[in-house]
């Protein structure tokens, strides 16, 4: 297979990029839409050029390092994937593909196409937690959570803070992300003593990290490779709401 | 003679004996200490949260991005402990034999009961923490059953296991991140230990963005650092694992323990095509639902559903009816390896097994299946783009888990005096074969509640001089590790990192993988050596230093060659057959590992001397479990 390539490539936060043109001439269906960079890096390598940086780690869907616009989607067309799941096979011989880095104020790009999301890291430092130390936790089943209740936790928490969310959002909003994690302590006993205070925080925040306001279409969960849905973001609304009136 | 300083008293009393002995630092003396932690997966951010909970002044390294991206992240399938929550006759006692039995005999008595014990506080810890585990309707906790046990002791959440724990880890070290009691250097790499008057006093870190060395000096080091399956290039782990912190220890003095000790996992999606990157993981949960079968016939081309009921061999259920598909990973692999040998493997290559969930799904229905694996046949599905709701899946083995590591006393104490090693980069627990669902577990239990004791007891009985970042040892190994990056730019030659890296695998899978000889083990180690010259002559790094991926695989596949080359070395050493070490010379007339148990009961710890590595032994003695030839029948 052949594909056209335009790519990103910037050399530093400060200095400017630009889009640069490769062809990539024996791509095989079976390869990985990464396995296909790494073939045209050590083609670049071999010649004496630099090769594209990207992030990646896992390469099954679950780290959340692997970032990428692909023709304009977080991740690619597919649904339901990230960038290191999705396959060539789901490409067409002589296709074009333009590969950009996640775009967000909240998310300067490093080197061309790895940007930093650090700034997930500290909304978690707000509140993203049940502040328990270590040795001080009761017997796991003197705490009973009903299965549903575990179930719905677990959708929340399946979240891979890849930022894709935020890379769909016209107004690069961090609502879905920030969500899920109040969601998941919002939904389990464990998680109520604290409720208020995290919320609160962790969309103060969001606010000092330059994300901007939700923009109600959502195009986050659309895009969000783990299926995270709307519905948490109803729950954080009913959070903030609750925090303000316990106030 | 190496000291394992193994507490007195009987195994039950070793734990709290060591307890009560330990030194402590008292809480208003721990900030006036500096604690360095290399690595966040389940080892680093639990030790580095507790240790910030405590009070000492916590600096966290990683590679990484963000602490959350460590490799632990994508273990799927579930974490052990001896909760006995199904009254199925589980107990600590129990789960010590297990590990002890599933391990071949080759792993540390008083580690493991210590082990074994702890599991139960960490489900506590992690429950509270808000971890979201699988639940009964009644609202406790459900378990499911892993290799090498006949209990279910098994927790899980969905097939995302890792994940939950880590995030979990992951929020306390944010808590403490908040708080200030740790400080995260997140995209920064350790190249160096720094060693003085013979004590670990700091590390030498590399930003991965600006390419900067920098040294951060510390009064006790914990490298939880990660295994080194991707020796082997092609593997279950993160195309980022490594094993350069642990290899750079060993050359300052922290020797590596039983090196050969790596295990292939039997369920793996198997390789396809010549550019793979990595392998994935199916994970071994599956086997309680999914029957692994070969046909009888040789060469038996039919797709599987045409292949009738009687002309399938389950070959598991077969040769080990009181395990079944449940035995350990060792057998398993060895036992799919044995039927692709006999011809009788499937798909193009000859090269798979099937792993079949028809009577699970006529059993349960496709909403429990799916309940229980969903996120695994997905994933199965985007790789292969076949559904193994109808066919069923193809496995291989594969290189997933190492259970060697740098060698570690009962304090999880390197042989270099303050540096601790925690988690998978150590060799404590799992002798020659680990079981499923036991990193996890090995992981928490030494980062919440081994490693800040340890810490405690070696702060509070040493008395440390100040160290100043101008001191020649500081400034000498900044200046070798700048040198040495410098020495990979400047090669220049024709090929790039990874294509030696995939040669390095070859020779490593071909030669030091599912079955070893000595003939094989002595060309590999030959072909490694001129690997290496390879290496030094002919990579090619373009650009420059700042976050480049080139150069960051070339300081890590540079260690990467020497280590193969110890793994050859240790698994030439160890004439007899022990777990995932299978040394074709030395088995059973069924085919099974046969151990020397009078020569080789002991732990290969090896010192770098920068000419043939020397051997230090420690001697394995079983007082508590009976020696005996592993039967899983
Ligand atoms: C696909 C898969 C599934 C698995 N499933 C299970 C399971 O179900 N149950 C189970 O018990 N086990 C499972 N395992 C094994 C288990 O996940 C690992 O053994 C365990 O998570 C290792 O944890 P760790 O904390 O020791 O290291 P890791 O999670 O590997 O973390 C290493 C950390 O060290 C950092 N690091 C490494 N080197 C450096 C350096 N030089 N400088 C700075 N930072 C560095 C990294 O950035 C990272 O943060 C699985 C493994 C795989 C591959
Ligand atoms: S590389 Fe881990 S999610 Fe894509």
């Amino acid at each position: 297979m052949k594909l056209n390539l335009k790519i990103w490539r910037q050399k530093s936060p400060s200095e400017q990029g630009q889009f640069k043109d490769y062809v990539v001439n024996n791509a095989n269906e079976d390869m990985s839409f990464l396995e296909m960079l790494d073939f045209l890096n050590m083609d670049l390598v071999r010649k004496g050029e630099e090769a594209v940086q990207f992030d990646h780690d896992c390469r099954e869907g679950i780290c959340g390092s692997c970032s990428l616009m692909i023709n304009g989607s977080p991740h690619g067309p597919e649904t339901g994937t990230a960038t290191c799941q999705l396959h060539i096979r789901k490409f067409k011989d002589g296709d074009t593909i333009v590969i950009e880095p996640f775009r967000a104020k909240a998310f300067p790009v490093l080197r061309d196409l790895c940007v930093d999301r650090t700034a997930f890291d500290r909304i978690m430092a707000a509140g993203g937690f049940c502040s328990v130390n270590t040795g001080n936790a009761p017997e796991a089943n003197s705490i009973l959570i009903g299965k549903e209740v575990a179930e719905n936790a677990m959708d929340s928490a399946a979240c891979i803070g890849c930022g894709a969310c935020v890379a769909a959002c016209k107004n690069a909003s961090a609502m879905l992300f920030v969500s899920a994690k109040v969601s998941q302590f919002a939904l389990l006993p464990q998680g109520k003593p604290e409720r208020s205070r995290r919320v609160r925080q962790m969309v103060a925040q969001m606010d000092k990290e330059m994300f901007g306001s939700c923009s109600n279409t959502g195009a986050c969960e659309a895009a969000c490779p783990k299926e995270i849905s709307l519905e948490n973001m109803a729950r954080l609304n009913r959070e903030m709401l609750r925090a303000s009136v316990t106030e | 003679m190496l000291d394992s300083k193994i507490p007195s008293g009987s195994i039950e009393q070793k734990w709290k004996n060591r307890k009560f002995e330990s030194k402590l630092v008292n809480p208003s003396n721990r900030r006036k200490h500096t604690v360095i932690v290399v690595g966040t997966g389940l080892a680093g951010a639990s030790a580095a949260a507790t240790l910030g909970e405590l009070g000492y002044k916590v600096k966290v390294f990683t590679f990484h991005e963000s602490p959350r991206r460590a490799h632990s992240i994508a273990a799927q399938g579930g974490i052990n402990a001896a909760k006995n929550y199904q009254n199925d006759g589980d107990s600590v006692y129990r789960l010590f034999y297990d590990t002890i039995k599933g391990g071949d005999f080759r792993a540390r008595e008083a580690n493991v009961y210590r082990l074994a014990e702890l599991s139960v506080n960490i489900i506590d810890q992690c429950v509270a923490q808000g971890v979201p585990f699988a639940r009964e309707y009644g609202g406790t906790l459900t378990n499911r059953s892993f290799g090498g046990t006949q209990v279910s002791r098994t927790f899980y959440a969905k097939g995302q296991t890792g994940q939950q724990l880590l995030l979990g880890a992951y929020s306390s070290l944010m808590r403490q991140s908040g708080e200030k009691s740790v400080e995260i250097f997140p995209r920064q790499e350790m190249v160096d230990v720094i060693v003085i008057g013979g004590k670990a006093r700091g590390i030498v870190a590399r930003n991965l963005v600006t390419g900067e060395l920098q040294s951060h000096l510390a009064d006790a080091v914990v490298l939880a650092t990660g295994g080194y399956g991707n020796v082997f290039f092609l593997s279950t782990n993160a195309k980022q694992s490594n094993a350069t912190a642990a290899w750079r220890a060993h050359k300052r003095g922290a020797y590596f323990a039983n090196p050969c000790f790596t295990q292939i996992h039997p369920t793996c999606v198997p390789v396809s095509g010549d550019y793979q990157s990595k392998l994935t993981l199916m994970s071994e949960s599956l086997r309680n639902d999914g029957r692994v079968w070969v046909p009888m016939k040789v060469g038996d081309k039919r797709a599987p559903n045409e292949i009738p009921e009687s002309e399938r061999d389950y070959f598991l259920e077969r040769m080990y009816p009181s395990f079944g598909n449940l035995v350990p990973r060792d057998i398993a692999s060895r036992a799919a390896k044995r039927m692709c040998d006999e011809g009788r493997g499937v798909g193009a290559t000859g090269l798979s097994v099937y792993m079949d969930f028809r009577d699970a799904i006529q059993r349960l229905g496709n909403t429990v299946v799916s309940e229980k694996y969903g996120n695994l046949f997905q994933m199965y599905e985007k790789i292969t783009d076949e559904n193994p709701y109808k066919v069923p899946m193809r496995i291989f083995p594969a290189v997933h888990y190492t259970m060697g590591g740098l060698w570690v006393d009962y304090n999880l104490m390197s042989t270099i005096p303050g540096l601790f090693v925690a988690g998978e980069a150590n060799f404590s627990d799992h002798g020659a074969n680990r079981l499923g669902a036991s990193a996890l577990m090995q992981g928490l239990a030494d980062g919440y509640f081994v490693v800040p004791y340890s810490i405690a007891n070696y702060l509070g009985g040493e008395k440390l001089s100040a160290v100043k970042q101008e001191q020649d040892e500081v400034k000498s190994a900044i200046a070798d590790s700048q040198e040495r990056l410098n020495g990979f730019m400047k090669i220049k030659g024709s090929q790039s990192v990874d294509e030696i890296h995939r040669k390095l695998g070859k020779i490593m899978w071909e030669h030091c993988g599912m079955a070893r000889n000595e003939k094989g083990l002595n060309d590999a180690i030959k072909l490694i050596q001129k690997l290496k010259d390879e290496f030094s002559n002919d990579i090619r790094i373009p650009g420059d230093t700042r976050l480049n991926s080139e150069l960051e695989k070339a300081n890590r596949v540079a260690d990467f060659l020497e280590l193969g080359e110890l793994m050859c070395i240790d698994a030439l050493n160890r004439k007899e057959s022990c777990g995932g070490h299978f040394r074709e010379e030395m088995q059973t007339p069924e085919g099974e590992a046969l151990r020397d148990d009078q020569n080789f009961s002991y732990v290969a710890a090896w010192e770098h001397t920068g000419k043939t590595p020397t051997l230090h032994k420690e001697a394995l003695t079983f007082e508590n479990i009976h020696l005996a030839q592993r039967s899983y029948k």
